[in-house]
C-alpha cells in the first residue's frame, strides 16, 4: 500500500463518523432506488408472467344474450388466437355466520372442453365435474376470508331461487388479481367473491343454455385491437353488447396498473433527494477536509506529487464514501425490495413471485451513487489539483470575514456571539446554503410524502361525507319500475332510500370518445350527491349532463358543448345532450343526469337499476338479513363498512410509511447537522478555546455551534415546505390515473409534523457534537496549529 | 568545498524580476537579481521580510514562476517549464524544508520519509535518511508525538532522502529555539557534507550565517551583497 493510501486510511478513520453519515445518506438514495426499481420491475415480471402462463385475454365483452353459435363465427375473425363465451353473473350470497350480505360473481367453466383463456390456478382441490351441479372453485382470498376449502358449503340466490353450493377447490385467476365488488372502493374479500362453476348448471339456473353473456378474446401477433373491438361491437350490438373492451379498461387489470404507477412515481421522487443530499454533505467535507489540508497539497506538490496523483488521492476519498453508500444501499434495498415485493404479491394474490433484481438496477444505483458522490467533489477536487504549490511554503491566512451589520443605519444591537455566528455562516455562504438546502430536503421527504395522508381523508371527506353519503347501496339483477323503491323503503331499519339508474354508453366529443357508467339521480337527491368544483350541490335539473372534472378532461368538453351520448344498451342510439356542469370526481370517470331525462332517453319511463338507502345501524341484523333474502338484488354494497376497511387499511399503510420515511429523513437531517457541526468545531474550535480561556462558559460556548444549526435548521424549513410542496405536487400527478385522483391538498399537519422531526434529528444531533465542545483541550487546542 | 572548482554552476540566474498583481497594485517582489550556485555550496541567504527571499526560493524551486529574466538549473530553463516538467523538476532534483515543517499528521516519521522515496528515482531508504538525522528510534512515531526540533529533522530526512540535486530550506529554525535549532543545522550541514547535496538556507536569522559558504544578503528585492566566508564555523559553534 502506498504511503498515501495509508494517510487515506487515516483520514477515513479519523472522519468516520462523518464519513459514515455521508454514506448513509447516500445509501439511502441507492437503497430507495434499487427498492423502487426492482420492486416495480419484480411485479412488472410477475404480472406478465402470469398473465402468459393462465393466458390472459386481451379483449372483454358482455352481452345480454347471445347465441353460442355467434362465439364461433367471431372465432373466425383473423387475427384472433382464442375466443371463449362463457356467462357471468353477479349474485348474493348467504354465508353462515356473516352477519352483512355478501355477493359473488359467478363465471361459468366450460362443461367438457379445458379453458382457453384465463387459466385458473388451482390452489386447493380440484375443478367441478361435469355434470356435478353444486360443486363450485371459490377465489382464494375469498375462500381465506371465510375459512373455506374444499368440502364447505354455503347458499346463493341465483336468479331469485336459493341453492346450496358445494366448494370442491380454490383457485387464483389472473382475471381478478384484484376483485372489486360495483360501488366498492377496494377489495372486501369477506363480502365479495369469484364462484367458478360448470356452465351447464350456470346457464341452466339463468335460462341461458346455448348462449352466453361474456366474451374473451386472446388476439394473435400483430392483430389491431381496435380493429377487433370495432367489428365485435358490430355482430354483438343486436344481442345486447355493451361494448367491447381491452385490457385498459379491465377493472383488475387497471387497479393493478395504478398501483404499479404509484409505486413507480413514488421510487422517482425519493432517491433523487437523497443523492442530491449526497452531494451537498460530499461537498461540504471534502472541501473543509482540503482546506485543512491546504499545505500538505502544496507540500505533496513541492515534493513532486502531480496534480492528477492529488485528485486520485483525495477521489479516492470520495469513492470510499460512496462505494460504501452504494453497497449498504444495495444490500438494504435489495432486503427491502423483497420483502416489499413479497407484501404486494401477497396482497395481489399472485400465484407465484418473480423475484427479479437487474443487473441494472444495481448498474443504475451504483451510478447514481458514484454520480452524486462526484457531483459533489467534482469542484473542490478541482481546485485542490490547481492549488500552487507555494501554499505549502506559507502559513494559512486568516479568514477574511465581512464587516456587515456596521454599515446598517439602524445597526440592530446584536449580541457578539450571535455576531460571530453569522458573520461565519457568511464567510462561507456556499456551504450554509448547501446546509441549508441538505435540511430542506429532508423536510421536503417528510412533507412530500405524508400529505398522502392528509388527501386520502380529504378524498374521504369529499366523497363519502359531502357525495356519496348513503350507508348501502342494494343493485338489481335486472332494471327493475320504480316502485322497487318503495319495496326497499319499506325493509326494517331503512331510514331513506334514493333510486338510481346506470346506463353503459359511450360519450363522443368530436373525435375523442370514453365509455362510461352514466348514472341517473334524482334532481333532489339527499343520499348520493353530486358536487360541483366548489363542493357545492350541482343540481341536476335539466336535460343536460354533468361530467366528472377528469372526464370533462379526457373528452375536452366544457359546459356549453354538446356530447354525443351512445347508448350501449337497448337500441344503441345516438342522442346529443348538453353538457351541463363539470363536478368534482376524485374516483373513476363518472357522468351524471337527471333520472327522468335518462330514462326518457332510454325511452323506458320509470326504470331503475338500484336504491342507495341508509339505515339505521343499531337494527341492521335484521335488515341484513331480509336483504339476502331479496331475489331482485344481486349486489350490496355497505359503504359504510368499507370506508372503515379503507381507514384501517390507510391506518396500518400510515404507520409503516411515518416509519419508514422519518427514519429516512432523520438520516439526512442528522447527516446534515452533524457534518456541519464538525466542520464548524474543526474550524473554530481555536476560536471556542480561546473563548473558554476568556472565561467563557461551556454553555455559552457551545451556543454558538447550537447557535449556527438553529439558525440553518430554521431558515430551511419554509424552503423544505415549498420543496415538499412540488413533490407533492408531482406526486399527485404521478397518482392520477383513471381510476382516481389524489388531491393536492398538504395540510398544517404535513408541514408541521415534517418540521418537527427534523429538528428533533438537528438537535439530537447537535448534541453528540456538543458532547465535544464540552471536552475541548483547551491547553492543546491552542498550541497546535489547525 | 573542495569540489567546488570547476564545476558547472547548478543554479545560474538572471535578471529574474516578480511582480505580483493584486487589484491595480503591483508588487516587486524581485526586481532583477543575478545569482549563482556551485554543486554542494551551502549558501545563507539573510534578509528583512519582504526582501524577496521567500520569492526567489519558490521560484528556484519550481514553485512559482518569474515575471521576466532568466532561471537555469544545470541545463534546465525553469521560465519555460509547464506545470507538469516543474512537477517533475521537484520530484526528481529539489529537496524543501520548511518552516513549519509540513509534515502529514496522519503519517508517521517513516512514512513521511515514504512519501518522497516513493516517487523518487533513486533515493535512500527511509531509515537511513532518518538515521542521517539522528531520528532512527523514532521511527514510528506520528508528528503529534514528535518535538518541533525532531519534527523539523523529519522534514529534512524527508527532503534528503531522494539524494536532491539541491536542498531549499526556508526558515527552518524559525519556529524552533537555538537548541533544538542547532541540532536541526547540524542535519543540514551533516547531508551538505556527506552527499554533497547543494543547499540553500534562507532565514533572517544573520547567527546562521558562520555555517554557510556564502552569505547572501536579500532588501528590497535585490541582492544587496555576496560574502564568501573565510572559514566556516561548525552548527556546534553557533548560538542565538
Amino acid at each position: 500500500m502506498s504511503v498515501l493510501d495509508r494517510k487515506l486510511l487515516r483520514d477515513i478513520l479519523r472522519l468516520w463518523p462523518q464519513v459514515l453519515a455521508i454514506a448513509f445518506v447516500m445509501a439511502s438514495g441507492v437503497a430507495t432506488l434499487v427498492l423502487g426499481v426492482g420492486t416495480y420491475a419484480s411485479l412488472n415480471e410477475t404480472r406478465n408472467a402470469y398473465y402468459e402462463r393462465n393466458r390472459f385475454a386481451d379483449v372483454f365483452a358482455q352481452v345480454t344474450r347471445a347465441p353460442r353459435a355467434l362465439a364461433e363465427e367471431i372465432a373466425g375473425i383473423p387475427g384472433l388466437q382464442a375466443v371463449e363465451p362463457r356467462i357471468e353473473k353477479i349474485a348474493l350470497l348467504s354465508i353462515p355466520g356473516m352477519e352483512a350480505p355478501a355477493s359473488g360473481l359467478f363465471v361459468s367453466l366450460p362443461d367438457l372442453a379445458e379453458q382457453r383463456l384465463n387459466l385458473l390456478t388451482i390452489r386447493q382441490g380440484r375443478e367441478p365435474q361435469p355434470g356435478a351441479d353444486r360443486e363450485v372453485v371459490i377465489s382464494e382470498p375469498f375462500a381465506r376470508a371465510h375459512g373455506f376449502g374444499p368440502g364447505s358449503s354455503f347458499e346463493a340466490i341465483l336468479n331469485g331461487r336459493k341453492r346450496s353450493l358445494l366448494v370442491v377447490g380454490v383457485a387464483l385467476s389472473p382475471e381478478f388479481i384484484y376483485a372489486v365488488g360495483p360501488w366498492d372502493l377496494m377489495p372486501d374479500d369477506r363480502r365479495f367473491g369469484i364462484i367458478w362453476m360448470r356452465e351447464r348448471a350456470l346457464a341452466a339456473a339463468y335460462d341461458l343454455e346455448g348462449a352466453f353473456s361474456s366474451l374473451h378474446l386472446k388476439l394473435g401477433l400483430g392483430a389491431s385491437q381496435a380493429s377487433v373491438i370495432e367489428r365485435i361491437d358490430a355482430m354483438l350490438a343486436r344481442y345486447g353488447g355493451r361494448g367491447a373492451y381491452g385490457r385498459k379498461d379491465q377493472t383488475s387489470h387497471a387497479f393493478l396498473d395504478a398501483e404499479l404507477l404509484q409505486l413507480r412515481a413514488m421510487s422517482r421522487i425519493t432517491p433523487p433527494i437523497f443523492l442530491i443530499a449526497a452531494a451537498l454533505l460530499v461537498n461540504m467535507t471534502l472541501a473543509r477536509l482540503i482546506a485543512l489540508e491546504r499545505q500538505q497539497i502544496g507540500l505533496l506538490k513541492a515534493v513532486g506529487y502531480s496534480g492528477a496523483a492529488i485528485l486520485s488521492h483525495y477521489l479516492k476519498f470520495v469513492a470510499v464514501i460512496a462505494v460504501s453508500g452504494i453497497l449498504i444501499g444495495a444490500i438494504v434495498g435489495t432486503w427491502l425490495g423483497r420483502g416489499a415485493a413479497r407484501l404486494y404479491a401477497d396482497f395481489f394474490h399472485f400465484p407465484f413471485l418473480i423475484f427479479r433484481m437487474d443487473p441494472e438496477t444495481y448498474l443504475i444505483g451504483a451510478a447514481a451513487g458514484l454520480g452524486s458522490g462526484l457531483a459533489g467533489a467534482i469542484r473542490v477536487l478541482l481546485e485542490a489539483m490547481r492549488l500552487p504549490p507555494a501554499v505549502a511554503m506559507s502559513p494559512p491566512e486568516p479568514p477574511a470575514y465581512h464587516r456587515m451589520f456596521s454599515g446598517f443605519r439602524f445597526a440592530v444591537r446584536l449580541p457578539g456571539s450571535l455576531r460571530m455566528v453569522l458573520r461565519h455562516l457568511l464567510r462561507w455562504p456556499l456551504r450554509t446554503a448547501s446546509a441549508i438546502i441538505g435540511i430542506a430536503l429532508s423536510t421536503a421527504i417528510l412533507t412530500g410524502t405524508l400529505w398522502v395522508f392528509e388527501a386520502s381523508e380529504f378524498m374521504i371527506d369529499a366523497t363519502f361525507h359531502r357525495s356519496e353519503r348513503q350507508d348501502a347501496t342494494i343493485s338489481f339483477a335486472q332494471e327493475q319500475p320504480s316502485r322497487s323503491l318503495q319495496d326497499v323503503a319499506r325493509l326494517p331499519a331503512i331510514l331513506a332510500a334514493e333510486p338510481y339508474r346506470i346506463v353503459p354508453v359511450e360519450l363522443r366529443h368530436g373525435p375523442l370518445h370514453r365509455r362510461v357508467a352514466l348514472a341517473g339521480k334524482p334532481p333532489d337527491a339527499r343520499l348520493s350527491r353530486v358536487l360541483d368544483r366548489e363542493f357545492r350541490v350541482a343540481a341536476l335539473d335539466g336535460p343536460g349532463i354533468a361530467l366528472s372534472d377528469a372526464l370533462a378532461g379526457i373528452l375536452r368538453a366544457r359546459p356549453g358543448d354538446v356530447v354525443e351520448v351512445e347508448l350501449l344498451e337497448r337500441d344503441r342510439r345516438v342522442v346529443l345532450v348538453p353538457v351541463t356542469t363539470v363536478i368534482q370526481g376524485y374516483l373513476g370517470l363518472t357522468a351524471f343526469m337527471n333520472l327522468d331525462a335518462l330514462n326518457r332517453i332510454m325511452r323506458e319511463p320509470d326504470l331503475i337499476s338500484g336504491v342507495h338507502v341508509r339505515y339505521d345501524a343499531a337494527a341492521q341484523s335484521e335488515l341484513f338479513e331480509r336483504l339476502k333474502q331479496l331475489p331482485k338484488a344481486s349486489f350490496i354494497a355497505l359503504q359504510r363498512v368499507s370506508l372503515r376497511q379503507f381507514r384501517d387499511t390507510l391506518a396500518q399503510n400510515l404507520l409503516t410509511m411515518v416509519t419508514i420515511y422519518v427514519s429516512l429523513a432523520a438520516t439526512i437531517a442528522f447527516g446534515v447537522v452533524y457534518n456541519v457541526a464538525r466542520i464548524t468545531l474543526s474550524e473554530q474550535g481555536h476560536e471556542m478555546a480561546s473563548l473558554r480561556v476568556l472565561g467563557f462558559t461551556r454553555g455559552e460556548v457551545s451556543g454558538l455551534l447550537i447557535g449556527e444549526i438553529a439558525i440553518i435548521v430554521l431558515v430551511a424549513q419554509p424552503l423544505g415546505w415549498a420543496i415538499g410542496y412540488g413533490f407533492a405536487a408531482g406526486m399527485a400527478l404521478g397518482f392520477s390515473s383513471e381510476l382516481y385522483r389524489v388531491p393536492l391538498v398538504v395540510g398544517r399537519e404535513a408541514y408541521g409534523f415534517a418540521s418537527l422531526v427534523v429538528i428533533a434529528a438537528a438537535l439530537l444531533s447537535a448534541l453528540v457534537v456538543r458532547r465535544r465542545i464540552d471536552g475541548l483541550d483547551l491547553v492543546a487546542v491552542l498550541k497546535t496549529r489547525e | 568545498m573542495a569540489a567546488e572548482a570547476n564545476q558547472q554552476p547548478v543554479f545560474r540566474i538572471a535578471g529574474l524580476a516578480k511582480v505580483y498583481r493584486s487589484g491595480d497594485v503591483e508588487v516587486h517582489a524581485l526586481r532583477g537579481v543575478d545569482f549563482e550556485a556551485r554543486a554542494g555550496e551551502f549558501v545563507v541567504i539573510l534578509g528583512p521580510s519582504g526582501s524577496g527571499k521567500s520569492t526567489f526560493l519558490n521560484i528556484i524551486g519550481g514553485l512559482d514562476t518569474p515575471t521576466s529574466g532568466e532561471a537555469w538549473f544545470k541545463d534546465h530553463d525553469l521560465t519555460r517549464m509547464n506545470e507538469r516538467e516543474l512537477t517533475l523538476y521537484r520530484r526528481d532534483h529539489v529537496g524543501f524544508v520548511f518552516q513549519f515543517y509540513n509534515l502529514v499528521p496522519s503519517l508517521t516519521a517513516r512514512e513521511n520519509v515514504q512519501l518522497v522515496t516513493e516517487i523518487a528515482r533513486n533515493p535512500m531508504r527511509p531509515e537511513d535518511a532518518l538515521g542521517l538525522v539522528d531520528l532512527g528510534n523514532r521511527l514510528d512515531h506520528f508528528p503529534a508525538e514528535l518535538s518541533g526540533g525532531e519534527q523539523q529533522r523529519v522534514a529534512i530526512a524527508r527532503a534528503i532522502a531522494k539524494r536532491p540535486d539541491v536542498l531549499l530550506c526556508d526558515e527552518p529554525t524559525g519556529a524552533l529555539d537555538s537548541r533544538t535549532g542547532i541540532r536541526v543545522l547540524e542535519a543540514l550541514t551533516a547531508s551538505n557534507a556527506e552527499l554533497g547535496t547543494t543547499t540553500i538556507v534562507i532565514t533572517h536569522n544573520a547567527a546562521i550565517q558562520d555555517i554557510a559558504d556564502r552569505v547572501v544578503r536579500f532588501a528590497d528585492g535585490r541582492i544587496a551583497s555576496s560574502i564568501r566566508n573565510e572559514r566556516r564555523r561548525a552548527a556546534s559553534e553557533v548560538s542565538w
